[in-house]
This record gives structure tokens, sequence and C-alpha cells, in this order.
């Protein structure tokens, strides 16, 4: 029986962005991670062409693990004082990309200097050759005065740098600029403030396809849901044509899933939700699968255990 | 032809005679606009009406009804995407069993696979029994079995021929199960769902769905479940999407019912993420084949989240909440009446046995950093709350001091002003309770 065509055709794209530089593009990266690219909905093979699966990161963090939860923590404990071997670990593990979080230049921290964060950045651009995300404080004043050195640390690597926000971008777009980085911009769940975010990053000098964009990361049963529909609303408005919204979309999830009790609990506090090794990771990639269903891109995880899993159950939808 | 509440209204005899459900005639079309209703559930209709009405008249996806005691009901959906409305009926989450199972112990897990969640119950709610016993009596015993100590939860039945499915279906059909057949269904199986009123599956490819849907509907079998039957994520998703679009976008009627997959993989961890997959994206009823709580919660707490109807943020009301019969020493913590944050600090505080008060001030359903931001969570805010809330009456000189979120410290100082008292910094996330409960808040209070 004839079945009723229901493709659907837009007139938009997703911006394809590409982080990091090889030896041949001015770089060291030994490789180099493209994003986006799609031309309809998430996943749908029938209808749309999807160059680039959703790539992953695995964050590291100058302030080591502190604070991560005991799941993850037991990964990394060989590892998470030597920023390094981490990201070399990480490297091996499988992810496409390193997330570097300055959070040791957080005043509640040791209030790390900006020359030794750019040293940071060295170190861990020497030690893989994956392209890198590089995150600041989210203070404000920190990051205006990190960020830059950073960026210079890094230039000729075309790095991801965030994050740029509403009331914080002039520096970091200019930084950015002057290094040739990518910019990560960050605006709370509303397609609304994201374009708004975009046009004053545009209007500053960043070009629209040199931008990624982070509507901030709940996780699963934990707001997941607000910003799974922000993304998709996002995603409805750039294929119909929308350039404000063509940006990929980051999402970072791994420093989400400590919130999580249903993540986090241990088996012998709460019996009768299984084994906990089990959960922790599962809660991860099961977060991430969430995202790439509304369209999000790049993904950006703590455990290895779960981008073990996140990429395989990727390999198996992907068209 | 969409035809709007008003529209429709004018076509009913405008009686308010009650017999569709709906106390008014002007309830009900607004239903059948909104495509939650159709037509002829009023009896009153002329055909004339019914004529001028056509194709808008009746939901675009039909609603199928699989049990009778707790009923799972799908389909019925109007849109793709949660945001264009809101996705209606929740999926079935199901439990696959064996009839060479110890069916009695499955069931004891099946049951256990219960969980409460910010203030819902969240449980896989129907189960599949297949016969791999190929021996429709065995078949047979363990529906029977499982009917009983599952207290008549939603079944799908699933054989490869209609005739190891006849004696289960037989057995059951008060309880209403859910009829597959693998590859099917046959000419007999139609037969036996037609005589007996169950609904039943049609698997296949779009065109055999379709096809063997129309056929069913013919054989007056109304309530069709759709199957790709055994495909990957890639494949599943693909059929789902079309199934969704054909009837939502088209109105076409051979598609418009819900549908069913089964997950494929046997790792269960891919079973677990393939199992969100489906639940994101359109399944009326996902099948798994693990028991194991830990695998079962993530598409369970998917299924929760993407069936939150966002036109609404889930609230509490704004009060003060008792937990564990605080008395006039015990603390006092505030949070925004958002229901994720007032849950998460109720169970952390429940969970820890602590007597304490938790006050959910009224944020219109916002959480804690949001509200703030958005000035909704500031001292004057909770002072008023505060005040509203009489609270103060029943605490103690020396224990009125508010423990607020650690993501709000920066409120502190002046709310500590505008109240009078000493306000005390909690954990930033509400898992910091029980620690900072019991060994942080007696110290405070000496
Ligand atoms: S049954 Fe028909 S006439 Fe009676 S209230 Fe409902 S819509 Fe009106």
């Amino acid at each position: 029986m004839a079945v009723p065509d229901v493709k659907e055709n837009f007139s938009g794209t997703i911006n394809e962005v590409t982080i990091g530089a090889t030896s041949e593009e001015g770089g060291t990266r030994t490789s180099t991670v493209t994003i986006g690219g799609e031309t309809g909905y998430p996943m749908l093979g029938f209808e749309a062409e999807y160059p680039h699966p959703p790539a992953f990161a695995l964050e590291i963090s100058t302030a080591g693990v502190e604070g991560w939860h005991d799941e993850c923590r037991k990964h990394l404990a060989d590892v998470a004082g030597d920023l390094g071997a981490w990201a070399a670990k990480c490297e091996e593990w499988g992810a496409d990309m390193i997330c570097l979080c300055l959070d040791a230049a957080h005043p509640d921290n040791e209030g790390r200097s900006p020359q030794q964060c750019a040293d940071d950045v060295k170190r861990v651009l020497e030690a893989t050759g994956l392209p890198l995300l590089v995150w600041g404080t989210d203070v404000d004043e920190v990051d205006n005065n990190v960020l830059p050195k950073c960026t210079q640390a890094a230039a000729g690597e075309n790095c991801l740098f965030g994050t740029a926000k509403e009331d914080n971008y002039r520096t970091i777009a200019a930084s950015c600029l002057a290094d040739n980085h990518k910019v990560l911009a960050e605006a709370p769940s509303d397609i609304n403030l994201s374009k708004q975010l975009h046009i004053l990053l545009r209007d500053v000098g960043v070009d629209l396809a040199d931008m990624v964009m982070h509507p901030t990361t709940g996780a699963l049963g934990f707001g997941m849901v607000y910003i799974y529909t922000t993304i998709e609303r996002g995603r409805i408005a750039a294929l119909s044509g929308d350039r404000l919204l063509q940006q990929p979309v980051l999402v970072n999830i791994g420093k989400e899933i400590g919130r999580v009790k249903e993540a986090v609990s241990p088996a012998q506090a709460d019996p009768q939700w299984g084994s906990h090794e089990v959960r922790a990771p599962l809660w991860e990639s099961a977060s991430a699968i969430s995202y790439v269903e509304s369209g999000a891109e790049l993904l950006v995880l703590r455990n290895p255990e779960a981008l073990r899993q996140a990429k395989t159950a990727i390999e198996s939808m992907w068209p | 032809m969409a035809l709007t509440g008003l529209e429709i209204y004018m076509l009913l005899p405008r009686t308010n005679c009650g017999d569709c459900g709906v106390p008014t005639c002007l309830a009900f079309a607004m239903k059948v606009a909104s495509k939650q209703a159709s037509f002829d559930e009023c009896p009153h209709v002329t055909d004339e009406a019914k004529e001028k009405l056509g194709a808008a008249g009746a939901p675009p996806q039909k609603l199928v009804t699989i049990g009778v005691e707790k009923p799972l009901k799908i389909g019925n959906e109007t849109v793709m995407f949660r945001h264009d409305e809101k996705f209606y009926n929740p999926c079935g989450i199901a439990v696959l069993v064996r009839d060479t199972d110890d069916v009695a112990r499955k069931a004891q897990k099946v049951k256990a696979l219960s969980f409460e969640r910010i203030g819902q119950v969240i449980e896989v709610d129907t189960v599949a029994l297949e016969c791999a016993s190929g021996d429709g009596e065995t078949m047979k015993a363990a529906a029977t079995e499982l009917n009983q100590s599952l207290a008549g939860m939603p079944m799908v039945l699933i054989a490869d021929s209609s005739e190891l499915l006849a004696a289960s279906a037989g057995a059951l059909a008060a309880s209403r199960p859910l009829l597959w057949e693998r590859g099917g269904p046959s000419d007999a199986l139609i037969e036996l769902a037609a005589s007996s009123g169950l609904p039943l599956v049609v698997e296949g490819d779009l065109e055999k769905c379709a096809a063997d849907a129309q056929k069913a509907k013919d054989a007056g079998i109304e309530e069709l479940v759709l199957c790709p039957g055994d495909v990957g994520p890639k494949e599943g998703l693909q059929f789902l999407t079309i199934t969704r679009r054909a009837a939502t976008q088209k109105s076409y009627r051979p598609l418009g019912y819900p549908s069913l997959i089964r997950v494929t993989s046997e790792d269960p961890v891919a079973q677990s993420l393939q199992a969100c997959h489906y639940v994101y994206k359109y399944a009326g009823i996902v099948i798994m084949d693990t028991d194991q709580p830990e695998y079962i919660l993530a598409p369970l707490v998917a299924r929760q989240s993407i069936y939150i109807d966002p036109q609404r943020p889930v609230q509490v009301e704004a009060k003060i909440y008792e937990v564990n019969e605080p008395d006039e020493k015990s603390p006092f913590l505030i949070t925004t009446n958002f229901s994720l944050s007032y849950y998460s600090v109720f169970g952390e505080v429940d969970g820890s046995r602590a007597p304490a008060r938790i006050l959910a001030v009224d944020t219109q359903g916002t959480s804690v950093l949001t509200a703030w931001a958005a000035d909704a969570f500031g001292p004057e805010q909770i002072k008023k709350a505060i005040e509203k809330s009489g609270v103060f009456d029943q605490l103690a000189e020396g224990y009125r001091r508010p423990v607020i979120p650690g993501l709000v410290a920066v409120i502190s100082g002046e709310l500590s002003e505008e109240i009078g008292q000493e306000v005390i910094v909690g954990p930033q996330e509400a898992s910091g309770l029980p620690r900072f409960l019991k060994n942080e808040w007696p110290k405070l209070v000496g």
C-alpha cells in the first residue's frame, strides 16, 4: 500500500565547524574534529545529510577531581594529579577532543595566575594530539585576565574557547579573533538569548561560522528536557534558514551528573536502583544520547566508561 | 481541514447532555479541536454534521487501550515536537518475559521496577510475554500466572502463530491483552481479535503495516499497534518518525496508530540507551529484555521528562513542608517551588531521617538559579514567603535561621538584614544536605 511521502526539506544547514589544526594547517594537532553540517532533524537518514557524527570531549581540570563523584574518580586516580598524563589517557580512552577546565584559576580554589593557566594549556597541547576546548572559570574578571593568555599560548591550534556570555564577551571574542580560535557562546536555555549573543559576537567581528553554542546543560531528570526543547526549537529555526541559530550545539554533561541522585547514590543507600557501578556511567551516557536526540553535536563528558557507552550507541544510531 | 473549537461546536446539538463524558458541548468541541476526542463520541451528532466535519472529527492517531485494571493508554499524539503542544500519553515501558522463564520470579522482579521521583511514581507498566516454548498451553499457564501475580498489568502476548496465541488470548480476554503474532497478523488472528475485541499488532515495513491495518480495520478491529519488527535503532527511528508524521501531518489513517518497538541489542547498556532513543522519538510501547533496575531507570526518567507539559512548569504548592516531624529546634531550609528543586531537597532530608521544615518559595516553578537570575528568589521574595508562612512562630529563639541554597550564597547578607536573623548558607546541591544536617547543623546551633 502506497504510504504518503512525509520527507521534509529544509533551506538551512547547520554550520560545519572544525576545531584543531594539524601541522599542514599551522598547528600541532594530530587530528581535528568537525561537527555540524546536518541538513535535517537529528538522525533521519531517509531525508537529510549527516556528514559528521557527534564528537565527544573528555573533561580534565586544573583543579583535579576534587568534588567529582566516586564512580568517575575511580578511573582517574592515577592521572588526576598530572594534566599531561590525564590528557594522554583521555586520548587513549577514545575521546575526540580534550576539554580543559581552568578551575584552579577560580578564586575559591587556588586562584592560579594567568601565566600558570597558559602553561597548563601548553602542557596539555604537548601531551595530546587531540583538539582542545578550553573552558574558563565563569567568573568574569578572572576569565578576562586568564583567557587572553591562554588563547595566545595556543595560537595556531584552532581551539574552542569558552565561554562568551551576554555580559562578558568582548575580551574573549577579541582574544579568539587575535589568535584564530573558535568561540563558545553560552546563553541560558532560550533561543532568543542565544541569537542576541550571536549578534553581539558578530558585531565585534566573530564570524557566525566560528561559533559553537552552549544553551547550558542539565542532566537527564535534572532539567535536561527544558534544554532539549530549547535545542529542538533552535534546530527548527536553523533549518528554516535562521543564520543566527545555525551554530552547532555543545552540552557539558559530565559535571552535571554529580547532582543526580540516581547516578551517584551508592547501592547500599538505594538498593532498589541496582548496581551503582552501572548506573553512574549509564546516567552520563543516557544524558548524552538524550541531547543527541534533540540535536547536540559536541558533548563533554567526564567518565571514560560513559564515553565508551555513548560512542557505541551513537555508532548504532547515526545514519 | 482543521476546524476551530467554535466551528465544531456549531455542528453539535448544543444540549449539554453530558453523554460524551464531558459536561458541555463546548468543552467537548474543544477536545475534538485539539484532537483529544473523536467526533463520534457524541452519540447525538447528525450524519450531516459528521460529513461536514470529515477527517477533522477524529484524532489523527488512534487511542489504544491495553489492560483493564490499570490500563495503558497510548496514541492520540498530535505533534512531532513537545513544544508544539505536548506529548499526551506516556509510552508503555515493558519487560520481556518468556514462557520458559521462572514466571513467578520474573513477576517479582517486574513488580520491583517501581520508583518514586519528584512526587510521581515511575514504573514498568507493561509486561510482554513471549511464547518461547512453542506450546500454546505452556504460554497460557504463564500468561495466567503473570496476570495474577502482576494484578492485571497490561500485557503484550507474543507468539509465532495465531494457534499459539489463541489459548492465552482466550484465557486473558477479560484483561484486554495486546496480541502480537510475529510477522502477522494472519487472517486467523484478525478473526480472533475481531471476535474477542482485542487490540492487535500489525508488523512489517510501512507498506505492509498500512495494508494490514486497513485489512484489520475492515474486519472491524479499531485498536491497532504498528511494529517494524526486529530492527536496529536507525530503522526503528525512521519507522517511528514516518508513521507519526503520516498520521499527524497527513492524516493518513492506515498508519494512524501508536507504535510498538522491541529493543534488539543484547548488551544491557545498549538496551537502556536504545530504549531512551525510542522513548523520546515516538514509541507507544518499548519492550526491553532486561529486568535489572539499573538499566531501566534511565528510560523511565526519560519518559517522565519528555511527557512533562512544556506549557506548565511542574511545581509544588508554595508553603512549609514538615519532614520527619520537626520540633521547634529543627532546621529550616529554603528552596523554590520548582518541583525538581523541592523534591531534591525533600528526598535528601527524608532519606537522612533528619527532622526539618522546608519552605518552597513561589518562584512560579523555576529552579533556584533561574529564579534568582529573574529576581524571583531574592531577599525580598524570601522574606515575604517566610512572613506569610508564619514559620518563625514554630521555631524557638536561636533557631529562626533559614538555611539557603549554597548557589545563592550572595544574598545571605541582605536577607539577614531583611529578616533580622542570621542566615545560614547551605550546600550547593541538595545531595550535600545529609552531611550538612548531620555534621554542620549541630555545630552551628551549638
Ligand atoms: S454528548 Fe453530544 S450533545 Fe451531549 S454534551 Fe456531549 S457533545 Fe453535547
